[in-house]
């Protein structure tokens, strides 16, 4: 993974005593979850990045412990997950979908329009400390490019104007929320409290599908179309048809 | 006429589909108890009656999969859902999860008794936050109302289930690598044999199956196998998602027995957008060969896809019309299967980095004759010789777009650069009143 490079967390070695009372028995419980301990390495990278922000050598040191690995173990690990930052950001992750799909339907032109707009190159930080910008690859989206993802929530059919007035809001403090998700944005350490295997509460809220997710049930319920009836089967279509070749 | 079939998404616009109140108004979780009342055995034997095949990429046939468990293993069996859905153009899983997540958790159910195992993880990859939660949280319901736990449903069959996020690697979806990933481990593929089926997850004999696929049992086990089978073509049995998505007039999931051609699903669809006529598109994701107009009468199956050149994969329909540079796709595509290579073996992660370097100087206008060439024999190092299939896929769009459309390669190095106006393809380049450059 080309992009990876080897720079090491910024801070302390270690969390402090405090620190490392408090996440110990969410470690624990992570990793009672699974039939053995080092399964839990990537749900503990993602609570010590919840606590953090980012995968510190010190966050890397707590999970060697919690696992009896060693340093190494835990950084090779560490490096070659996308998701784990390997420095400070920002509150809100912002990922443009630039893979071919959303790119065509105008993703570069909406990253491009973020980069001028908050003058920052890819991985950057604003300076005020609430907007990462990054593009990422296809995220299982693509029916409704182009995508934006913040804090890896979908905000879908963007054009540089509304991707623009968004990263404003978020800047602002405002209350943004995604098309297809929570009613509010959470924080990027919040996000990965969630990823790490600890609930909020939350998946109750937001639509269970939207626009294109809806778009055939649609078109079948108007044209009365279904699945067939188990208890009135027609012969196979491809029977009927002299077989598709 | 092929019409649609809504089934694993029969009841996404019930607004509280993704409970499990709303699940069972639908009839849900009956299938489990139908199938709690069965032999293990005899629920195998019947998805391999069904026909049905994997709905994650490669099509092989599930029933089959679970029956090569080897009986005499004392080791714990484990059933790992693939839920990394990553594959670029693939878009099905994900709102299945969002808006149906129980359809999963029963097949979940369904398939852990059949197999035997007592110990089941849905792998999900870590960038669709609300996704982790929605699973979460029907996972939690699944065990109070006694479907997941101890003695589930009464049964006397215990059943624990995990939902493990990932963190960010296309490579995680090849079953092995995630395999890997799932034990803490860097997420790179495993030699085969040994296959899951015998040395999975901790050595010990596992099923990976896709979401859909997953899913799809609840339906056989409620309606049979010849319900199954009445829906798509002998040998590519029942029905799926077909994901339509672009320069489409209504993008969107389409449920549908497979075998059905994208003249059908571009009508349904409302064809292209308006003004603009249909020039290539990927049958199943960017690691299936491009097609083009010539191919759509082309049933939807795995075997006449793969007749025509391609594959079904995950019926991933990503469609572009005539605004679009292929070989801006084409390089969008390598520059991520080079930022995926897990780097583990010599042809996929220098092939997909060099590949990068050739695309992006043809894009520019620095591109030469020998570009072209050079890009058919770095895939001729690729296909076949990479270590897992992302390498091969890799090879898949270069190679197929310049079959179909070598002129424009040409055109590129010929005119100094690229001759489309990239504007023109956007969401909005038709209601634009301007122009601007190839950017
Ligand atoms: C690079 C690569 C990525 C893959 N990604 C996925 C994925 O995201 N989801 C999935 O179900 N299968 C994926 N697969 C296919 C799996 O290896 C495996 O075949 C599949 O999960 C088996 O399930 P099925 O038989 O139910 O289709 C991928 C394969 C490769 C080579
Ligand atoms: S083909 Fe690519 S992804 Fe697969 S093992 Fe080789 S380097 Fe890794
Ligand atoms: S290409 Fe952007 S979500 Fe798939």
């Amino acid at each position: 993974m080309s992009e990876h490079q080897n720079t090491p967390g910024t801070g302390a070695d270690r969390f402090p005593d405090e620190v490392v009372a408090r996440l110990e028995p969410d470690a624990k419980e992570i990793i009672s979850r699974y039939p053995r301990a080092r399964s839990a390495l990537l749900p503990l990278l993602h609570l010590v990045q919840a606590e953090e922000g980012h995968v510190s050598t010190a966050g890397m040191a707590f999970c060697a412990d919690q696992l009896d690995l060693t340093a190494a173990e835990v950084n090779a690990v560490a490096t070659f997950y996308t998701m784990y930052r390997r420095g400070p950001g920002g509150d809100y992750q912002v990922g443009v979908c630039t893979n071919t799909l959303c790119a065509v339907m105008g993703g570069d032109e909406i990253y491009s329009s973020l980069k001028e707009h908050l003058e920052l190159e890819n991985g950057g930080t604003t300076e005020d400390g609430k907007v990462t910008l990054e593009h990422v690859e296809c995220n299982a989206a693509c029916d409704f490019a182009p995508v934006v993802m913040v804090n890896w929530e979908f905000f879908d059919h963007q054009t540089p104007e509304t991707a623009r007035n968004l990263v404003d809001g978020l800047r602002l403090g405002k209350d943004v929320a995604p098309t297809r998700g929570a009613e509010s944005l959470c924080t990027w350490k919040q996000a990965s409290r969630v990823l790490a295997g600890f609930d909020d509460g939350r998946g109750g809220e937001g639509v269970q599908a939207s626009g294109p997710s809806l778009a055939g049930l649609k078109l079948a319920r108007e044209r009365g179309w279904e699945a067939p009836d188990p208890d009135d089967l027609p012969s196979r279509p491809s029977d009927e048809e002299g077989g598709a070749q | 006429m092929t019409t649609l079939t809504p089934i694993l998404s029969e009841n996404w616009d019930r607004e509280d589909s993704y409970t499990l109140e709303g699940y069972r108004a639908g009839g849900g979780y009956e299938a489990l108890r139908k199938a709690l009342d069965t032999d293990p055995d005899a629920l195998v034997d019947l998805v391999k009656q069904a026909g049905l095949r994997g709905r994650g990429g490669a099509g092989f046939p599930t029933g089959m999969k679970w029956g090569f468990l080897p009986a005499d293993n004392p080791k714990p069996r484990y059933l790992v859902v693939n839920a990394d859905e990553s594959e670029p153009g693939t878009c099905k899983d994900v709102p299945l999860m969002l808006a149906n997540p129980h359809v999963l958790l029963e097949g979940i159910a369904i398939a852990s008794y059949a197999i035997r195992s007592h110990q089941a993880f849905i792998y999900v990859r870590g960038e669709v936050l609300h996704v982790v939660r929605r699973l979460r949280r029907a996972v939690a319901e699944a065990y109070e109302a006694g479907i997941f736990g101890s003695d589930v449903l009464g049964s006397g069959f215990d059943l624990e289930v995990v939902v493990h996020a990932g963190a960010g690697a296309y490579i995680c979806g090849e079953e092995t690598a995630l395999l890997d990933s799932l034990e803490g481990y860097r997420g790179q593929p495993r030699l085969k044999p040994p296959f899951p089926a015998v040395a999975g997850l901790y050595a010990s004999p596992t099923v990976v199956n896709n979401v859909e696929s997953i899913a799809s049992v609840p339906g056989i086990v409620a309606n049979g196998a010849e319900w199954f089978t009445a829906m798509g073509t002998e040998k590519s049995a029942g029905f799926g998602f077909f994901s339509l998505s672009g320069h489409v007039a209504n993008p969107g999931q389409y449920e549908a027995p497979l075998g059905i051609t994208l003249r059908e699903l571009l009508d349904m669809a409302g064809g292209m957008r308006p003004g603009h006529e249909l020039k290539f598109w990927t049958p199943g994701g960017s690691s299936t060969p491009i097609f083009t107009d010539e191919h759509l009468d082309t049933p939807l199956d795995f075997e006449s896809v793969g007749q025509a050149g391609s594959m079904l994969g995950t019926r991933a329909l990503q469609l572009f019309d005539e605004t679009t540079c292929v070989v801006r796709a084409v390089g969008r595509w390598i520059a991520f299967y080079a930022h995926e290579s897990c780097g583990k073996c010599t042809p996929c992660r220098e092939g997909n980095f060099w590949m990068v370097q050739v695309l992006d100087r043809l894009e520019r206008g620095e591109g030469t004759g020998a570009d072209i060439d050079k890009l058919l024999d770095i895939c001729d190092n690729l296909l076949g010789r990479a270590f897992c299939a992302l390498g091969d896929g890799a090879a898949s769009p270069v190679m197929s777009s310049i079959k179909y459309f070598r002129q424009e390669y040409v055109d590129h190095y010929e005119k100094g650069g690229c001759p489309f106006d990239h504007t023109r393809s956007t969401l909005w380049g038709d209601r634009a009143t301007t122009t601007g450059g190839n950017q």
